[in-house]
């Protein structure tokens, strides 16, 4: 019975202290940029004596021409586009490699961990950006963003494809489909899990993406919503309120992301732990 | 290379007769054909095996805006010589080393918490995870006023109980801890998720033995939990230890390598010298991130998959 009460209270302590560590950030966050700027100016973690949060919001949303708003457009393109080639590419990669043996599987396979492990060369590849006419542009961005993220989509496409039975190919086949319908009309709605689980997987991380916009993407024009951060940094530091509301609105999209769709995120993000 | 692999496949494809090896492969045409791998594989050649093999060859060389000049090793002769370049090749491996192993023993810990039957469990898990959801700029910032040196929340708090906090991230010292530390709260929820998944596949019924037989909560966790945890464990390391030892983001985002150089990483250091348009011997750091990268990781790969061909 004592050592029950022990473990009670050893539970309830850890329970407390990671619902600070964890969420006095986001409080933190949440009450700066409901400050006037002068309260925020003092970097206190208090509750705001005069609630500024909407007139924050307006002023940040109209700073520097709107930038904001451009940068969430080109945040969503880059993301959208990025997210479908990839999810199309590497499924079909993951298909294929899974499906067929060749001799050639052994060096695929060795491809996909290297683009899993090795960084990516930036000057060099800014450099055959330029050969391409792509630097500096989104739709460069966007096939630099589908080559980095192919590695991970296509282990979790052929992990997936390995559980659904060939017969189900056989029976296609018998009945007149051809590579492309089998693989668009019989396989394709059954992967649909594991797709939703790739696009929400890729879309947070494509979105939260601040590394290669800065390199491949440069220019106020081209401003991703993770760049503004980094470009009203200066501009913004003296009033924190305003840098914080801007904090919050660009961590809006991945919360309702993982809101809606939270055993997605779970399931892609830990593949792998049992199998290793 | 991987190209030129799949055109000759997929010309062999199309005339399997003239292919004596082998005959047994009658099918006119596959029911998965080889190009299927034709656009990624266009993709990941141009963007990513070309820029790498590339970059091998600038890192040899002068490199500006202007001209380029091959001048051998020099490049990185002088990344091991200057003070500035080698505190980054150091910190690599330390800020690396650091966050995944404190990733580990924080994430580990978590998950036993959070796998327990506890109130709030699913609640707690969400606000665990989330900080691996948020722009990591933003993180950055957030962390960046609240280790503010005088106003800043952890300070205040520490000074509410007659401690005088250090300046986390204007003391040369603290800077890059401080950093790995803001990683570690960030990241550690996605080790603590690997963890309860892999703790979750473990049949109840060895719990339920051991504690019949008389095992205390720690027993079951040293003898039955940490071993069969293992699988998990690797994921945690490899993930953990590839995203650390190229982290920028953060880093960039908290300290920009100051104060001085004391915080500065090979992938920082590769973007300064990036801005500064030394071009080759931004390459050249990435060339030795690359082969930092790949010797960690590769015999920890390795390890990994003969365990797994034992099985």
């Amino acid at each position: 019975m004592k050592r029950r009460t022990r473990s009670i209270l050893t539970g309830t302590l850890a329970i407390i202290a990671s619902v600070i560590v964890f969420l006095v950030p986001f409080t933190f966050i949440l009450m700066t940029a409901s400050k006037t700027r002068q309260e925020s100016a003092a970097l206190q973690f208090s509750w705001p004596e005069q609630f500024a949060l909407f007139e924050n919001i307006v002023e940040v949303i109209q700073t520097r021409d709107f930038m904001l708003i451009t940068a969430f457009i080109n945040s969503t393109v880059l993301t959208v586009a990025s997210v479908t080639l990839m999810v199309l590419f590497s499924a079909m990669v993951g298909w294929v490699l899974q499906r067929r043996q060749s001799r050639w599987n052994p060096a695929i396979n060795l491809m996909v961990l290297a683009g899993l492990i090795i960084p990516p060369a930036v000057v060099p590849t800014i450099w055959v950006l330029q050969g391409l006419e792509l630097f500096g542009t989104l739709p460069g961005l966007i096939l630099i963003e589908v080559t980095f993220g192919l590695s991970f989509s296509v282990l979790m496409f052929r992990a997936f494809i390995a559980a659904i039975p060939r017969e189900l190919d056989e029976a296609a086949t018998i009945d007149g489909a051809g590579p492309i319908r089998l693989f668009f009309q019989v396989a394709f709605p059954l992967l649909r899990s594991v797709i939703v689980t790739v696009i929400v997987v890729q879309a947070v991380f494509v979105f939260n993406d601040f590394q290669n916009p800065l390199y491949f993407l440069p220019g106020d024009e081209n401003a991703t919503v993770q760049l503004t951060l980094y470009n009203f940094q200066s501009q913004f530091d003296t009033q924190w309120n305003l840098l914080f509301t801007n904090i919050l609105l660009i961590t809006i999209p991945p919360l309702v992301m993982y809101i809606f769709f939270q055993r997605q995120i779970v399931a892609g993000m830990t593949s792998g732990a049992v199998k290793g | 290379m991987a190209i030129t692999t799949e055109r000759r496949l997929a010309r062999q494809s199309k005339r399997p007769g003239r292919l004596p090896e082998k005959p047994r492969k009658s099918r006119q045409k596959s029911q998965y054909p080889m190009w299927f791998y034709i656009p990624a594989a266009v993709l990941f050649f141009t963007l990513f095996v070309v820029p790498t093999i590339a970059s091998f060859y600038f890192s040899l060389t002068r490199w500006s805006l202007f001209d380029i000049e091959f001048i051998g090793f020099d490049n990185f002769a002088q990344f091991f010589r200057e003070p500035m370049l080698i505190q980054g090749f150091v910190n690599t491996f330390i800020f690396g080393f650091i966050t995944s192993g404190l990733k580990v023993v924080f994430g580990l810990l978590l998950a036993v918490l959070l796998s327990s039957q506890i109130m709030g469990r699913t609640f707690l898990r969400s606000v665990v995870f989330f900080p691996v959801l948020v722009s990591v700029v933003g993180v950055g910032i957030t962390f960046r006023v609240l280790m503010d040196p005088f106003d800043g929340l952890i300070n205040t708090a520490l000074a509410g109980i007659g401690v005088d906090g250090p300046g986390w991230l204007t003391d040369p010292s603290y800077a890059l801890l401080s950093v790995a530390f803001v990683e570690v709260w960030r990241g550690v929820g996605l080790a603590t998720l690997i963890f309860i998944a892999g703790i979750v596949a473990i049949p109840d019924e060895y719990f339920e033995a051991a504690t019949t037989d008389g095992a205390s909560p720690f027993q079951n966790f040293w003898h039955i939990t940490l071993p069969l945890v293992r699988p998990a464990m690797v994921t945690v390391v490899i993930l953990s230890l590839i995203g650390g030892l190229r982290s920028f983001d953060l880093i960039w985002a908290m300290t920009r390598g100051g104060p001085g150089f004391t915080s500065d990483v090979i992938a920082s250091v590769i973007f300064k010298q990036y801005q500064a348009g030394f071009y080759g011997l931004s390459s050249a750091g990435n060339v030795v991130l690359f082969v930092v990268v790949t010797a960690i990781i590769v015999p920890i790969f390795w390890f990994l998959n003969r365990k797994e061909a034992d099985q």
